[in-house]
C-alpha cells in the first residue's frame, strides 16, 4: 500500500511539473491576440515559413496534422474544434463542397492568386476555384531503380507485367491508383464507371500478381531509397523524397496516361477567424514564399511566378514539371460518389486477396 | 457476507459508468449504424454482405494469424518470465521487457522494415552464416514476428506475476516425491500459473484480431485481416454501416471465445465455491 | 535464491537483444547526417540540436507524457475498483457478462474506438483537446488493468478476507492491509501496460483530439506521407534514454533504502 501511495503521489507531482512547464512554454508564444490554426499533412510546410508569417502579421499560427483526406473530412464534419485552413487533395474538395463543409474564397483579400498558373486554374472539381486554390500538384508514375534492374527502363505501365520482374513490383495501398493503373494500361479512362471495363481491369491486375512484392503505403520511399525494392507505383512527391537520397532512382509518368493530382488550400466551415484564414493563404501565395515552401517540401508548386525564383534545374526537370504534351494525357480524379468508391475498393481488396495464394 | 456486499456496491460505481459511457455507448451506435447503407436507407444488407466468401475467408485469415500470433507469444514469454522470476534483479528486469514498448509503434516498424530488409543487418547475418539473403519482409514470418514483439510485453507480464507468488517450497515439494521436472511443471507450476497465463491469452489474441497497420507495413497487405476490412470501411470507402457491421460480428466473436474459455476457470471456481 | 544456468541466459540475452533491437537502430540512425534510416554517411548531433530548437515539439511531448502518465494512474484506479466489482460477483454468468463487455473496447479497432467516443464527445458537449484525449485514453486503458488484476485476485485466499473480518477488522482496513498489498503486482503490471496503451496510441487520439491539443504519435502518423524526419528519432532516442535512466535510477534508489526491510520481510 505504501508503495501505491508513493507511487501515486509522484506520479501527480511530476505531471503537475510538466503541465506547468507546458504552460510556460505556451505562455510566451500567446502574446498575439490573433490565432489561425492550420490544419495540413505532417512535414507539408516549411516551419520557417509560418515564423514568418506570426513576424508579418502579428498572428499566431497553430499548426496540426492529420494523415488522410478521410480522417481530414472526419474531424471537420464532426466540428468540436476550429480549422481555419486545410489542405485536402481533389477529390476531398468536390467530396467536401458536396457535403457543404467549405466557405468560399473572397478574392478580393487574396491579391497573390494571380500567381498561380492559368493551366491549374478553373479545374472541373472546382469550377472557377470558388473554394479552393491548388497548393501542390504532381503525377502518379512509376519509380525504379536501373541499378537494380540491369538497365531496364519503363516506358508505359504495360512494362510492369514484364515476366522478368517477378517479386520486384510495389504497388500502392490506395484503390484508385491501383486498380487506375490496370484502366489505364487497357486504355480505359481513369474515372470509369463501366463494370465491365473495371472487371476487366482487375483480372489484369490479378496477372500481375507474382510480379507484386508488396501493397504499402508510404513506407514505399523508405524501402526504395534503401535499395530494397527496385520498381513501384508512386505519386511524384515520393518520387522526388526517393530521389533525393538514392541518384539512382528515375522517375516516369507512363505513356497511356496517368494522374494528375492537387493539393488545395481551402477554407472549412469550422473557421474561426476568417481573415486571418484570407491573410495566410495570400501570404502562401506569394511567389518568394511559395518558390522557399516548394524547395522545402520538395513537390511541384503551381505558382508560376515563384518558378522564376527557383533553381532553374528543378523547374526544367520535366518529370516534375511535364510539358504540355505530357499533361495532355493525365486524367483529374473525379469525384464518383460513394457506390463506386466501394466498388473499386471492393475490386482492389480481392486483388489483394489473390496475392497470398 | 453482507459486509463483501457492501464492499462491492462502493467500488462498482466508476467502473459501472465506465461500461456505461464507453462501451455500451459505443456498442449501441455501431449496432445502430450498422443497419444503414450508404444513402442511409434502413437495411439489412450489410449483414448478409458478411456472408459473401470474402468476409469469410477474411474471419478465418483473423484467427488463424491471431492464434499464431498468440501461439507464439507464450511459447516466447512463458520462458522468460520463469527465467526472470529467477534472476537478482527480477523487478529491473521486469521493467526493462516494458520500456521497448513506449516507444512510437510506427518508428519501430521503419526500424524493422530497416532490419529485415534486404541489405539490413539480419540479412547480413544469415550471409555471414552461409544461409544467404532471404526475402525476409512481406512475409507470413515477418508478420508474425513483428506482431509478437508487439504483443509479448503483454504476455510475460501476467504470466511473471503468476509464477513469482509460486512458492519455492511446492517445489521443492514436488521433487522430493520424486516428480522429474517436467512433471513439476504440468502437475504443479502450470496449473498454478493457468490464471496469468489466460490473461494473457487474453490481451494478445483479442487484439491479434483486429490488427491492422502491421499487415500493410510488414505483411505488404499479403495478410489481410477483419481490422483491416474494418479500418478500410470507415476511412477509404467510408462505408460507416458495412464497417460497423463487422465490427459486430468481430464483438460476437470474441463473446463466443469468452464463453467458450471460461469453462475451466479454477481459481475464480474455488473463489466461488469458498464464498 | 537458485541461481540460473546457462541456457536461460542465452535465452533471456536473446529475448533482450530482439526487444531491443529496432530501438537501438532507430538511435544509430539518429546520428546520421543523411536523410533517412538508411546509407549512415556521416555522424551528427544535428538531430539532437533540433530537437531542442523545436518549442512546438516540445510541447508536444510534454502533452504525450502528461497524457499517459495521468490516464495509466486514473485507467489503473477505475480497473482495480472493476476487477474487485467483478472479482466480488457471486453470479458465474453475471460475471462473464460483464468480463466480455470489459473486453470490447480491446477488440474493436481504434478507428471505431475513435469515431463513436468523437459522436460522444460531441453529442455530450465535451470540447475536444486535453480533457478529451485523456478522458478517452482512460477508457480504453481500463479494461487491460482489470485483466491483469484478476488473475492476483484469483490467487487470494479468500480465507484471508473471512480471517481479517473475524479479527474485526473494518472493510477499510481489508482492503488497505489485504487486498492491495495482494494484488500489487498486477496493479503495476495494469498501471504500466495502461503507459504503453496510452502512448501507442494514435487512431483514437487523432479523432477526440482538436483546438491545438497535439499528441507525439498523432504527429508522427501523419509525417509518414512526406517521411518522417531523423528529429523524430532523436526524440525517440533522448526518451528511451531518459526512461531508462529514470526506472533504473528509481529501482537502485528503491532497492538502497528498502534493503534492511526486504531482509527482515524474507
Amino acid at each position: 500500500m505504501k508503495s501505491i501511495t508513493q507511487s501515486v503521489i509522484l506520479i501527480l507531482l511530476i505531471s503537475g511539473v510538466l503541465l506547468l512547464f507546458n504552460r510556460e512554454l505556451n505562455e510566451g508564444s500567446k502574446t498575439g491576440k490573433d490565432t489561425i490554426t492550420v490544419y495540413n499533412w505532417g512535414q507539408y510546410i516549411d516551419p520557417d515559413l509560418l515564423k514568418q508569417f506570426e513576424e508579418e502579421t502579428g498572428i499566431k499560427v497553430i499548426y496540426e496534422t492529420f494523415d488522410s483526406n478521410e480522417a481530414m473530412m472526419g474531424k471537420i464534419e464532426q466540428g468540436g474544434t476550429s480549422y481555419d485552413v486545410t489542405i485536402p487533395s481533389e477529390y476531398m474538395v468536390e467530396m467536401m463542397k458536396e457535403k457543404d463543409l467549405l466557405i468560399p474564397i473572397d478574392y478580393s483579400k487574396v491579391p497573390n492568386s494571380k500567381n498561380i498558373d492559368p493551366y491549374f486554374m478553373d479545374l472541373p472539381f472546382d469550377p472557377k476555384n470558388k473554394y479552393s486554390i491548388p497548393y501542390f500538384w504532381g503525377t502518379v508514375g512509376i519509380a525504379f531503380n536501373p541499378t537494380l534492374l540491369e538497365g531496364q527502363t519503363f516506358e508505359s505501365w504495360d512494362n510492369l507485367w514484364d515476366p522478368s520482374l517477378k517479386q520486384r513490383v510495389i504497388l500502392v495501398d490506395s484503390a484508385r491508383e491501383t486498380v487506375g493503373m490496370g484502366l489505364n494500361s487497357l486504355g480505359y479512362s481513369l474515372n470509369s464507371t463501366d463494370t465491365k471495363e473495371l472487371r476487366k481491369a482487375t483480372d489484369k491486375l490479378k496477372a500481375l500478381r507474382t510480379n507484386v512484392k508488396a501493397v504499402i503505403g508510404d513506407e514505399v520511399t523508405q524501402l526504395m531509397i534503401n535499395n530494397e525494392a527496385a520498381i513501384s507505383l508512386t505519386w511524384s512527391g515520393q518520387a522526388a523524397d526517393m530521389m533525393f537520397e538514392n541518384e539512382d532512382i528515375d522517375y516516369i509518368v507512363p505513356e497511356e496516361g496517368s494522374n494528375l493530382w492537387f493539393d488545395n488550400i481551402v477554407i472549412p466551415k469550422t473557421v474561426d477567424n476568417i481573415d486571418g484564414a484570407h491573410a495566410f493563404i495570400n501570404f502562401m501565395l506569394d511567389p518568394e514564399v511559395a518558390a522557399q515552401n516548394a524547395d522545402y517540401v520538395g513537390y511541384s508548386t503551381p505558382n508560376l511566378s515563384a518558378l522564376d525564383l527557383m533553381d532553374p534545374e528543378v523547374v526544367a526537370d520535366e518529370r516534375f514539371y511535364p510539358d504540355e504534351n505530357t499533361r495532355s494525357h493525365l486524367e483529374v480524379y473525379k469525384n464518383l460518389g460513394l457506390e463506386l468508391l466501394g466498388v473499386y475498393n471492393e475490386l482492389f481488396l480481392e486483388f489483394k486477396m489473390s496475392l497470398n495464394k | 457476507m453482507m459486509k463483501n456486499n457492501n464492499l462491492r456496491s462502493i467500488y462498482t460505481i466508476p467502473y459501472a459508468v465506465w461500461i456505461l459511457l464507453f462501451v455500451l455507448a459505443p456498442i449501441g451506435l455501431i449496432v445502430y449504424y450498422s443497419f444503414f447503407d450508404l444513402s442511409g436507407n434502413f437495411t439489412l444488407m450489410n449483414y448478409k454482405n458478411f456472408f459473401s466468401s470474402v468476409y469469410l475467408t477474411l474471419t478465418i485469415s483473423s484467427f488463424w494469424y491471431a492464434f499464431l500470433i498468440t501461439f507464439f507469444s507464450l511459447l516466447i514469454a512463458y520462458p522468460t518470465a520463469y527465467f526472470l522470476t529467477k534472476t537478482k534483479h527480477k523487478q529491473l528486469w521486469l521493467l526493462l521487457i516494458i520500456i521497448p514498448s513506449w516507444i512510437n509503434l510506427l518508428l519501430k516498424t521503419y526500424a524493422f522494415i530497416g532490419l529485415m530488409g534486404l541489405y539490413g543487418p539480419l540479412n547480413a547475418f544469415l550471409e555471414m552464416i552461409g544461409i544467404g539473403k532471404q526475402q525476409i519482409l512481406f512475409t507470413d514470418f515477418s508478420f508474425v514476428f513483428v506482431s509478437v514483439y508487439i504483443f509479448i510485453p503483454f504476455m510475460i507480464l501476467p504470466i511473471f506475476n503468476a509464477l513469482d507468488r509460486l512458492n519455492p517450497a511446492l517445489i521443492d515439494a514436488s521433487r522430493d516425491l520424486g516428480a522429474n521436472s517436467w512433471t513439476t511443471f504440468k502437475r504443479v507450476i502450470w496449473p498454478l500459473t493457468i490464471n496469468g497465463v489466460k490473461s494473457g491469452v487474453q490481451v494478445v489474441f483479442i487484439p491479434a484480431l483486429s490488427l491492422f497497420m502491421i499487415t500493410r507495413l510488414i505483411a505488404g497487405n499479403k495478410v489481410i485481416t477483419l481490422g483491416t476490412a474494418i479500418e478500410q470501411q470507415f476511412l477509404v470507402t467510408q462505408n460507416w454501416g458495412m464497417g460497423s457491421t463487422i465490427a459486430v460480428f468481430l464483438i460476437l466473436f470474441m463473446f463466443i471465445i469468452m464463453l467458450v474459455t471460461s469453462g475451466n476457470e479454477r481459481g475464480m471456481k474455488v473463489n466461488g465455491k469458498n464464498r | 535464491m537458485e541461481r540460473i544456468g546457462k541456457l536461460p541466459k542465452v535465452f533471456l540475452a536473446v529475448v533482450f537483444i530482439i526487444l531491443y533491437a529496432p530501438i537501438f537502430y532507430l538511435i544509430f540512425y539518429s546520428f546520421n547526417s543523411g536523410g533517412g534510416m538508411s546509407n549512415f554517411e556521416s555522424f551528427t548531433l544535428e538531430h539532437y540540436a533540433a530537437v531542442f530548437e523545436d518549442k512546438r515539439l516540445i510541447i508536444i511531448v510534454i502533452n504525450t507524457i502528461v497524457i499517459a502518465l495521468l490516464s495509466a494512474l486514473l485507467s489503473t484506479a477505475i480497473g482495480v475498483m472493476g476487477a474487485l466489482a467483478i472479482y466480488f460477483m457471486r453470479n458465474k454468468k453475471m460475471r462473464n457478462a460483464v468480463l466480455s463487455l470489459n473486453n470490447i473496447l480491446m477488440v474493436s479497432p481504434d478507428v471505431i474506438i475513435g469515431a463513436s467516443f468523437l459522436i460522444l464527445f460531441t453529442l455530450i458537449g465535451v470540447k475536444l483537446g486535453f480533457a478529451s484525449v485523456l478522458i478517452s485514453h482512460i477508457a480504453f486503458s481500463i479494461p487491460i488493468v482489470v485483466i491483469m488484476v484478476l488473475p492476483k485476485l484469483a490467487e487470494m485466499n479468500p480465507t484471508l478476507i473471512d480471517a481479517a473480518l473475524d479479527l474485526g477488522a473494518s472493510k477499510k482496513d481489508i482492503m488497505k492491509r489485504v487486498i492491495i498489498p495482494f494484488i500489487q503486482p498486477g496493479i503495476f503490471a495494469g498501471f504500466f501496460l495502461a503507459l504503453t496503451y496510452s502512448l501507442d496510441d494514435f487512431a483514437v487520439t487523432f479523432f477526440v483530439t482538436g483546438n491545438g491539443f497535439t499528441t507525439l504519435s498523432v504527429e508522427i502518423y501523419s509525417m509518414a506521407r512526406t517521411g518522417i524526419s531523423l528529429t523524430i528519432n532523436a526524440l525517440s532516442g533522448l526518451i528511451f534514454i531518459v526512461t531508462a535512466g529514470l526506472v533504473i535510477g528509481y529501482y537502485l534508489l528503491n532497492q538502497k533504502l528498502k534493503t534492511p526491510f526486504t531482509g527482515v520481510r524474507k
